[in-house]
């Protein structure tokens, strides 16, 4: 094991390129490197591979018990989804607080210490990951939809309103979010998603107070998103949607961004 | 090049890093020595950016870490090997690291190399890893980006005496290439054997700082005799400081002018030589005895 530094390990001995030379790291390389980091931990994989695993035997079950009308593709879409509005906040939260909490970020911060670089390569990252899931989503619904065709000699029903399809993508990009959003200004796992759960969900059951409707049907997150999910989505519903999300994600957001960015990494 | 110029690091009422100033030249190793809390993890941590100074400036190939454009091709840091996430592979901690800077797909396996991990140890998770291994993939990582500088926390930390031994090799060859070398540790011995310089901090101030040389010889002559009573009261009248104990005395002098002395007194001399690293080693000792936890750990 002894230590040859020459010249094909080190160029050291050689011309180095000039500071000026060097460029900066593209940001979609950043972004390449934060969606991989969310899946290449066991952790990540285990998550993906869990909601998969539901997704599949709900799928499963359905193509052998199901009713016909239980055999749609809308509701197969449905059911596919369910693990990932519990679960991809939790893929969020886990991108956001793994630099603090297994302190990686002494690492990914003296890589790039611009660090609202690395913050909106998290956001877009999760984002993105959150479309792949949701594709893999609609695949998974319409493979069980397809096997019901074919087994249980279902009349195939494809329809499906773009808005619904519209709705389902904002909505998981929005679940994603809120996870990140929780893991920033939390940077402790356990933490933010016991209070990503806990929060929305104390909140949602004040909510039904009838002195806290109004209030609640303008900041309960998971009430305004439901419309979405169902492609029901009137002006209302959006504004709605609006002013909850701006409180359960922008907040965070905000929360979270300014201790990243300030927060001395240890 | 690593220039720090009167880095103060305070929080609230406490300084944790009181105004140091030092330099690393190319070509030398920069051992940065303290007892555990002294600030040295805090100073390379304002070095590289991950801690905002109160005041004073840090540069790297004169400029700010942060003003670096992709700063791990320039300065490679392991800050504490330690914190690696446990769920991922040794081999794939480095390909990440090799993605962000765009570093050749080569150097994974290169650097891996260089730093004696197996290609079955690299395939291993995190959590499976001993601190040694740990330290030789967070050296690896410092590596990726085949940097002129280095700034290691602890590098050897953990490392058994091989391991140690390998670590001042590969260091040793990188500052003969013209690499710069700033590591830290709270073990002597450990950086008297890696350093061609040291820089020795106590409670985030500087103490001691030179060429391991100078500091190490600059202690004086430690001399023991038939009758050391005599021998102190001639030092003395010849003006000389001296320290000493039961064992012999330690005189802030050449051997040559302690050896005089002995001779006019008519002394019978058992013992006469520079001190080692001896009076360095007390300074050292004395500022970790000061530390309350260390002197209840003991």
């Amino acid at each position: 094991m002894t230590a040859v530094l020459d010249a094909s390990t080190s160029h050291l001995t050689h011309d180095r390129p000039a500071l000026t030379d060097v460029r900066g790291i593209p940001f979609t390389r950043l972004a390449r490197v934060e969606l991989r980091k969310m899946v290449d931990t066991r952790a990540g994989r285990w998550m993906l591979i869990v909601m998969s695993a539901i997704s599949a035997l709900i799928v499963a079950a359905m193509v052998i018990w199901g009713t016909p009308d239980e055999s749609t593709f809308s509701v197969f879409l449905g059911v596919t989804s369910f693990p990932l509005i519990v679960l991809l906040p939790i893929v969020g939260i886990m991108a956001a607080t793994a630099e603090w909490s297994q302190r990686t970020g002494l690492v990914t911060f003296t890589l790039e210490p611009r660090r609202s670089r690395v913050l909106l390569a998290k956001v877009v990252a999760g984002v993105l990951l959150g479309l792949l899931v949701v594709a893999a989503s609609f695949a998974a619904a319409a493979l069980g939809h397809l096997l019901t065709i074919a087994l249980r000699d279902t009349p195939g029903d494809w329809s499906m309103s773009w808005r619904v399809v519209l709705g389902f993508v904002v909505a998981m990009t929005i679940f994603i979010i809120q996870g990140l959003g929780f893991g920033f200004a939390v940077l402790n796992t356990p933490v933010a998603i016991v209070a990503s759960i806990l929060l929305p969900t104390i909140w949602s059951i004040v909510g039904a107070f009838p002195k806290l409707q109004t209030a609640a049907t303008w900041l309960d997150l998971n009430r305004t998103i439901d419309p979405l999910m169902s492609g029901s989505m009137t002006g209302a519903d959006w504004a709605h949607l609006g002013t909850a999300s701006a409180v359960w994600i922008g907040i965070p957001l905000a929360i979270g961004s300014w201790r990243v960015l300030t927060r001395e990494v240890k | 090049m690593i220039t720090v110029e009167n880095l103060t690091k305070r929080y609230g009422s406490f300084t944790a890093v009181d105004d140091i100033s030092f330099e690393v030249t190319p070509g030398s190793v920069v051992g940065f020595l303290g007892p555990n809390g002294a600030g040295k993890s805090t100073a390379m941590r304002m070095m590289t950016g991950l801690t905002p100074p109160t005041s004073g400036r840090s540069m790297i190939l004169c400029r700010d870490y942060r003003q670096l454009p992709n700063p791990a091709r320039h300065v490679g840091v392991m800050l504490d090997a330690a914190a690696q996430h446990p769920g991922r592979t040794g081999k794939e901690v480095l390909h990440l690291i090799g993605m962000t800077i765009d570093a050749p797909k080569a150097r994974v396996e290169q650097s891996l190399d260089l730093v004696g991990l197996t290609p079955d140890e690299a395939k291993r998770r995190v959590r499976n890893y001993s601190l040694g291994m740990r330290q030789r993939l967070g050296l690896a990582g410092a590596l990726m980006g085949d940097p002129q500088v280095l700034i290691l926390d602890e590098p050897a930390n953990g490392l058994d005496p091989q391991g140690i031994h390998w670590m001042r090799q590969l260091l040793r060859a990188y500052a003969d290439q013209g690499g710069t070398v700033l590591l830290s540790s709270h073990l002597l011995h450990e950086v008297q054997i890696i350093a061609d310089e040291l820089v020795m901090i106590g409670r985030g101030k500087i103490l001691a700082q030179g060429r391991k040389d100078d500091l190490l010889g600059a202690q004086g002559t430690r001399v023991g005799s038939l009758d050391n009573e005599r021998l102190a009261d001639a030092v003395r009248r010849a003006g000389l400081e001296l320290t000493g104990d039961r064992t012999g005395l330690l005189v802030k002098a050449a051997p040559e002018a302690v050896g005089r002395i002995a001779l006019e007194a008519g002394i019978v001399l058992t013992e006469l030589h520079t001190t080692g690293s001896e009076g360095l080693e007390q300074l050292f000792l004395s500022l970790t005895a000061a530390d309350a936890r260390d002197a209840a750990a003991a």
